[in-house]
Parts: structure tokens; C-alpha cells; sequence
């Protein structure tokens, strides 16, 4: 995936005005908080399994080298591999190695943002080697040559109408408006890449030390399909998804679920441990994990240690009034959001993400429900003081006014903001003083001239947002 | 060479070697307790309140629950919901139990043993265990119970013995530790209701790519 970090002020100025975006960017506001706060609101120990979800993720990470060696080696005790690929190139490579091997056409692909990170798709196009995306988010996307806006939700950025088009033009069906008739055809469709493929690659949400299992997590069945029925079960995944037990295990799926989707589970939590047994009549004959660490390990120790609890449930972004009113893609890279405001200039490169850890306006708001606590805001500050002290701080601070100025046009916003935290407004601009000064005046007559359909759905939405905003 | 790698990045980044012995008594420690974290209250039930849980949370996840006495119930039962759903054949799990069944009684259910082709409308398994606290369901691959009748038939029917009942998802692991010993499956499902997506805008929608439906028989 091209990088496109650099441009995010231009990418959010756009975003802004896109009134189909705006539309379906409705659907993260009024869907995903509500749903968590319902699913939080059942569960009383909650905020227990929180802290020890956080007190969990640290043991291992202080433990991390030991967990897999014992994963490795459990693994291989399965009948599986374990591969190890310390950056982007080495993932792509060895998979495509792995397929080559396996004499693969078709490859079909559960959904992991992993592979998203190595870029491993166009990879395996320019070596002759077809993907097909099983996930139906995915799947919309990789036929209009698209990449995920979310982590969970990957096609959140598009409308009825857009998957309309673009299943019209590739399934040669009449046009459809109807999502069961749109999801049926997806389905038909599949269903005879999942029996041709020769090699199914999912990613996995945890790596089992115990069993040397891998698990995945799906509401579709999509991942299922794609590592039973080939011959060949490739996981991608990364070092810090390692937990010790099922029952720690256990422990971080209570929260994930609920967190994610606010479902109290999700459909099918599904463990893969090894190859097909002796006189198991279906499951993969070989079975592969390649384990990427691609700028992981440099983080243990440092400052940014804590980002490696996270678990990808998208709580942070689901309730970030910024992803809200820009989406995913402006965030120029894979990971969006408040965990991506972290993790990508890890991945990228400081330079190239300057102004991600910039597009916040610090109200807490992710910290507060993320499952495993971490400190997001602060890790964000993290990356504003590196930039200053490579004095790239110029710029960040330009961003600064220029996020307030989008603000400062959205008062419905600005007044759920001041009610969260006057402070974390002021930290917009950087300084007290400069946020007194902003012409208010002129921001509001700018919104005038702003496209009526984006700024009315926009202020709808979070109008609504504030009758039910209360969500931890 | 990535794997040195990485073991010394991250030894670099914890600031040791290798880990010390309290360290690895640590870690040891904890694979062989297993020891479960924190446990909801709401899973630690017994009796009639643990199967009402099981059959509510089953139901709000749109499972369907069809409550019979005997296993020797199932193919009226079986055979009626198909009928009604105007689906003429099943395959079934090549399990010993689900193969002393006595089909004679019932009429037009064209049955099949083994595993799932595309375009399977419905199959018939036997659930491992069914655990209270989502509705959720156990089921792990052996030669009688291939994965694939799981996932590519339309409709999904299982049948789970009240016995086989537990709170929550420590006491299932258990179960299965104690059910295959050394041998660990290759793959184990949790299943908590029928294939789903809301990748469309949102709106949920039933029956992406696994089954549309999943029907629990569930029987002492
Ligand atoms: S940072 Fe926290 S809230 Fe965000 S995706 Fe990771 S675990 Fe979830």
C-alpha cells in the first residue's frame, strides 16, 4: 500500500468534504460505541478483566522471548513451521516462497491486517500468483483495488451504492440495492475459490504458547473456509500476539468481542494447531506460521512498549472524534486511528508519519475503553516530543491550528469536546494562548460555504452522539 | 538469521541475555497451572439455570433450539425441520452415534457420510460441548467429525447432550484436555450462532459464508 501519511492534511481536507464518505462514516458513529457500551454494561467484571487483561499483555512482553520459543516448538510438535521474518520484505518473500512451493494459482485469504502491513497482495500479483479476498469487507475492496479504512470494519468508508457498482460490474448480475442479495452473491462467488485454492492464508488474533495453536476470529466463516478446505494453511501474524494458556486466552476474548463489535462473541473463534491428523478426513497437510516482527522488538523497552498489548479491536478509533470526521484512508497508511497514530511511525518512519500523532485531540476518549489500557494520548505525545526534538515541530505545529480550524467549524463537536476536557482542547493548538486567538468568527462563516449534505449528516450524527455519548 | 535476529532485539529491548531462571520458573510456572483468570459471575451456574442461560444466549446469538429427551428423537426431528425447510438431504458426521440412528420412520432425507461439498444445504454433528455464558458451542476435528460440515452446508444441525453443558470457556478447556489427552486436534471451533457480516454499511446480515442457519438439538 502506497504511503500517503505525509499528505494527511490534504487527505483530511478532502475527507471533509466528501459527502459519501461523511455518510458512511455515520454508520461508525452510531453503530460501534453504542453497541460496546450495551455489551460493557452486561459484563460487571469488565473493568477487572481490563486491568488484568493490561497486567496479562505485560508479564508476557516481559517474558516475550521465552513464549515463543515454547510456541515455536509446540508448533513444530503439531507438525507445523514456524517462520521468522524480521521486517516487511521477509514476510512478502517467504510466503510467496511458501506458495511457490505449494505449486499455487489461487491463493484465498481470511482477513489480516498483517498482511496489509507487508503489502503481501501486490507481492504475489507480480509473481503470477492470484489472492482472492474471502471476507466480504475485503473482498468489495480488493475488487475495486481498494485497501481497508478500518481494522475491523474494512469497506466502513463505503455506502450501499458504491458495493452496488462495483458487484454489478464484476458479477455480470443485474444491479442490486438489497445488502442480503449483494452478500449472497459474494457468497456464491467465493464459494468456488474456497474449493479451488491451493493455499489459504489467514492472519490470527492470538498465537497459543501452550498448544502452539493459532486462533482466528470471525463473524463471515470466511477464515474457516480458507484454512480447511486447501491443502496448505499459512498463518501470518506478528510476535506480540503470543499468550501463554487457552485460559489467558480466554481472558483477552471476553474483552475482544465486546470491545470490537459489542457482540458478547464473536461467531466463530476457531484454533488451528498444526496439520491434518492421521485419519482426519479434511485440513491442511501443511501448516506454516510466519511470524513478523517488522519494527515490533525495537519498541520493547522504550517508551512505546505499552502499544504492544494491543489486541486490534478498534475501540480507540471507533470512539476517536477525529477518525469520525475523516475516516481511515487520511490516515495515509494501514493502521488508522489512535493505535495507527502510534504504530505507524514506528512501521514507516517518524518523517514520513509526523503528523499522525498530531491528529488528535487528546479527550481521552480511546485510552478510556481501550480492553488492555493503553495509554494512547500519551503515547501519541511520545511521538510529538521526538518530532520536536528532530525539529520537524514546525510543521506539526501548523497541523495544530489547522485541526483546530476543522474543529472550531463543527460547534456540535466542539461542544461535546469542551464538555470532555477543556484542558485536551488547548493541547490542540499546542498553546493556550494561540487558541484564544483563532478567529472563530471566520471559522464559522466558513462553514457556510461547506458542502450542506457532508456538514449536515456530520453534525446529525454527533447531535445524536450527545444524547447517548456516554460509553465506558 | 531473522530468527537470531529477533530473539536479540527483543533481548535487547527487555535488557538481558537470556532470560534468567526465575524468569523461565515464571513462565514455566504458568503453562503448567493453566490457571484460569478472572471468571465472570455470570457463567457460574449449575442445573436449570445453566441450560437456561446456555439456551438464551444460544437464542439471542439466533440459534435455534429444538429441545428433545432421547438422541433417538433426532431424525423425526431432523427430518421435519428440513422438510419444512424444503431441503431434502444431510450429510452426516461418520460418528458411531450418529450411525446407529434409526432413520426409518422419517421419509425423503437423502443422507450422506463424510465430508462437505459446495453446495451442501445441511449437515448433522455432534457438539463436544456447549458453554452457558455466550451460547457457545465446542466442536474439535477427529476422523469422525471433519471440520468442513461445520462451515460450507447452508444449514448447520447439532446435536449437544445436556450433560455436556459448562459455565464458561476455562471449564470447556478442560474438558477437551481431559477428552483427547496428548492428542490435540487439529482444529477447535467455537461457534456461538449462524454466519454473519455487517461489512455492508453496517447493517448485519445473515449467513455470509459459513451456514445461514445453526440448529441445536439438544437432548440428556
Ligand atoms: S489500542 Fe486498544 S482500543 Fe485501540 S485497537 Fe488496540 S486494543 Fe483496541
Amino acid at each position: 500500500m502506497q504511503i500517503r501519511s505525509p499528505e494527511f492534511k490534504q487527505n483530511a481536507r478532502i475527507a471533509l468534504t466528501d459527502v459519501g464518505l461523511q455518510k458512511a462514516l455515520g454508520n461508525v458513529k452510531t453503530g460501534f460505541p453504542d453497541k460496546r457500551a450495551k455489551a460493557v454494561a452486561r459484563m460487571p467484571e469488565f473493568d477487572a478483566l481490563r486491568d488484568q487483561a493490561r497486567d496479562l499483555k505485560n508479564h508476557i512482553l516481559q517474558h516475550l522471548d521465552l513464549y515463543l520459543e515454547i510456541f515455536e516448538a509446540n508448533v513444530i510438535k503439531q507438525g507445523g513451521q514456524v517462520h521468522w521474518c524480521r521486517t516487511a520484505e521477509d514476510a512478502r518473500q517467504t510466503i510467496l516462497r511458501l506458495c511457490q512451493e505449494a505449486g499455487a494459482k489461487t491463493v484465498t485469504k481470511g482477513k489480516s491486517m498483517v498482511s496489509e502491513e507487508i503489502n503481501l497482495n501486490a507481492h504475489l500479483e507480480a509473481h503470477g500468483i492470484q489472492p482472492v479476498e474471502t471476507d466480504l469487507g475485503e473482498y468489495i475492496l480488493q475488487l475495486r483495488g481498494d485497501h481497508p479504512s478500518h481494522i475491523i470494519a474494512p469497506a466502513i468508508h463505503l455506502n450501499l451504492e458504491d458495493v452496488s457498482e462495483t458487484f454489478h460490474q464484476h458479477h455480470h448480475k443485474p444491479k442490486s440495492m438489497d445488502a442480503a442479495v449483494l452478500m449472497q452473491e459474494a457468497r456464491e462467488t467465493l464459494r468456488e475459490k474456497f474449493v479451488v485454492a491451493d493455499v489459504g492464508i489467514t492472519g490470527a488474533n492470538f498465537l497459543v504458547a501452550e498448544t502452539g495453536s493459532t486462533l482466528i476470529v470471525t463473524n463471515e466463516g470466511n477464515g474457516d473456509l480458507t484454512q480447511t478446505l486447501p491443502k496448505t494453511h499459512i498463518v501470518v501474524s506478528s510476535i506480540e500476539k503470543v499468550v501463554p494458556t487457552l485460559e489467558d486466552m480466554s481472558l483477552f476474548l471476553r474483552l475482544l468481542a465486546r470491545s470490537a463489535t459489542g457482540q458478547e462473541f464473536t461467531v466463530y473463534n476457531t484454533l488451528s494447531s498444526g496439520t491434518k491428523r492421521l485419519g482426519d478426513q479434511d485440513g491442511p497437510e501443511a501448516f506454516h506460521v510466519v511470524l513478523v516482527d517488522n519494527g515490533r522488538s525495537d519498541m520493547l523497552g522504550g517508551e512505546l512498549q505499552e502499544m504492544l498489548r494491543c489486541i486490534r479491536c478498534a475501540a480507540c478509533m471507533n470512539h476517536c472524534p477525529v477518525y469520525g470526521a475523516i475516516g481511515g484512508h487520511a490516515y495515509g497508511w494501514v493502521y488508522p486511528g489512535p493505535m495507527g497514530s502510534v504504530l505507524t511511525p514506528q512501521m514507516i518512519g517518524i518523517e514520513q508519519a509526523a503528523l499522525l500523532p498530531n491528529a488528535s485531540t487528546f479527550c481521552g476518549k480511546c485510552e478510556e475503553v481501550c480492553p488492555v489500557r493503553i495509554p494512547l494520548p500519551k503515547l501519541m505525545r511520545h511521538w510529538r516530543k521526538n518530532e520536536f526534538e528532530r525539529h520537524l515541530t514546525p510543521q506539526a505545529a501548523r497541523w495544530g491550528l489547522g485541526i483546530w480550524a476543522f474543529f472550531a467549524k463543527r460547534p456540535s463537536l466542539y461542544r461535546l469536546l469542551s464538555r470532555i476536557s477543556n484542558l485536551s482542547l488547548r493541547s490542540l493548538a499546542g498553546k493556550k494562548q494561540r487558541i484564544e486567538k483563532l478567529p472563530f468568527g471566520q471559522a464559522w462563516t466558513q462553514m457556510r460555504d461547506m458542502p450542506a449534505p457532508s456538514g449536515k449528516t456530520f453534525m446529525q450524527q454527533w447531535q445524536a452522539r450527545n444524547k447517548t455519548g456516554h460509553n465506558s | 538469521m531473522s530468527r537470531a535476529d529477533i530473539f536479540a532485539s527483543i533481548q535487547r529491548g527487555l535488557g538481558r541475555r537470556q532470560a534468567s531462571a526465575a524468569e523461565r520458573a515464571a513462565v514455566e510456572q504458568r503453562l503448567n497451572a493453566k490457571a484460569p483468570n478472572l471468571i465472570p459471575a455470570r457463567g457460574q451456574l449449575s442445573g436449570e439455570a445453566l441450560q437456561q442461560l446456555f439456551i438464551s444466549m444460544a437464542q439471542e446469538a439466533s440459534a435455534e433450539i429444538i429441545e428433545l429427551t432421547r438422541i433417538q428423537e433426532v431424525p423425526q426431528a431432523a427430518a421435519l425441520w428440513l422438510q419444512e425447510k424444503g431441503i431434502e438431504e444431510l450429510v452426516l458426521a461418520s460418528d458411531p452415534e450418529l450411525q446407529a440412528l434409526d432413520w426409518s420412520s422419517t421419509q425423503g432425507v437423502l443422507r450422506r457420510e463424510g465430508v462437505a461439498q459446495a453446495g451442501d444445504l445441511a449437515s448433522l454433528t455432534l457438539a463436544f460441548a456447549g458453554i452457558a455464558e455466550t451460547g457457545t458451542l465446542m466442536l474439535y476435528s477427529h476422523p469422525d467429525s471433519p471440520t468442513s460440515l461445520n462451515f460450507l452446508p447452508d444449514n448447520h444441525l447439532l446435536i449437544l447432550r445436556r450433560v455436556d453443558l459448562v459455565g464458561v470457556y476455562e471449564e470447556a478447556w478442560n474438558k477437551l484436555r481431559t477428552q483427547v489427552g496428548e492428542n490435540w486436534p487439529r482444529t477447535v471451533n467455537m461457534i456461538t450462532g449462524p454466519s454473519r457480516s455487517a461489512d455492508i454499511e453496517q447493517k448485519l446480515q445473515m449467513g455470509a459464508h459459513g451456514p445461514r442457519r445453526l440448529v441445536i438439538f439438544l437432548i440428556d
